[in-house]
């Protein structure tokens, strides 16, 4: 897993958003936005409609979101539409994904040394065996 | 061997995983103990690990680097915090600096590993769950799976199109 998030963080650091991308996702209000967001046909005003709190509350979260890089804002008219970023949405996936193989191989490399032990072990039982036959 | 389960705890902020294995505890705990055989599953083929220090006992450090294809070394350490021999590790697993000393701007995980003997084998279960790291970790890791999830339905088929 460090080795994932090490990567994972190398590859955010460049863009210097490895934190903003975290704290964006860590609120269900934000989270919502963006799954509202992937069509990219609402504003602000509509999304501000959808919640509980006030138009300045959501204005804020979409920032945050912005600043994240997930999602993107489009002027259209009088309106700003906010627009879901599929590559920052994939590459968080991805990154999931990632800490999920990391494990993978661990596991898959733990079988091949305990499988040199078996091997070692055998020799070793062999070679004693044939010491005593001599 | 088979994973014979890896799961996501949300609530808990937890990678789950639930490992069989074939081979006696003995053997499957020296996969931890034995720092030479540590150093040849942690770090990923590419990036291999070389175990420095190796203290495995409560209050003892593991301190490791991992060799990149371009000869780059990426440090980092295991602060052990408690050990049942033969039954249980408890670790916070970190990144360190050059000189290696920890690295606190980078996040920990807090990591459990419990064995035991389970048909004819042995059976490993290991957690790993982020920590808070000022007030960004805990949930904003949980929110980074959860918000995956949620938004990977969503993004499939707009990754189709």
């Amino acid at each position: 897993m460090l080795t994932y998030n090490q990567m994972v963080v190398d590859q955010w650091d460049d863009e210097g958003r490895v934190d903003h991308l975290f704290h964006a996702l860590a609120d269900a209000t934000r989270r919502d936005i963006l799954r509202r967001s992937v069509q990219g046909d609402l504003s602000v005003s509509r999304l501000a409609e959808a919640y509980p709190m006030s138009f300045a509350a959501v204005q804020k979260h979409v920032a945050v979101l912005e600043r994240a890089g997930l999602v993107t804002k489009q002027r259209r008219g009088r309106e700003q539409l906010v627009h879901t970023d599929p590559d920052a949405v994939r590459r968080a996936r991805e990154a999931l994904d990632h800490l999920e193989s990391t494990w993978r191989a661990r596991v898959d490399q733990m079988d091949l040394v305990l499988a040199g032990d078996a091997i070692a072990e055998e020799h070793t039982r062999a070679g004693h065996e044939k010491g005593q036959e001599e | 061997m088979s994973i014979t389960s890896l799961d996501k705890d949300y609530d808990n902020l937890a990678l789950r995983i639930v490992l069989d294995f074939a081979h006696p505890l003995d053997a499957v705990w020296q996969l931890w103990a034995d720092p030479r055989k540590l150093e040849r599953w942690w770090g990923p083929p590419t990036y291999p690990a070389t175990v420095e220090e190796h203290d495995l006992t409560p209050g003892g450090t593991v301190t490791y680097f991992m060799t990149g294809p371009e000869g780059d070394t990426h440090r980092g350490y295991l602060n052990v915090t408690e050990v049942i021999e033969g039954k249980s590790i408890e670790m916070i697993d970190g990144f360190a600096h050059d000189d290696g000393t920890p690295n606190a701007e980078l996040p920990t995980t807090t990591m459990s590993v419990h064995l035991y003997d389970h048909d004819g084998g042995t059976r490993v279960e290991m957690q790993s769950t982020f920590d808070s790291r000022e007030q960004m970790d805990q949930l904003v890791a949980m929110g980074m799976v959860e918000g995956i999830q949620e938004a990977a339905g969503q993004m499939d088929g707009i990754l189709a199109t």
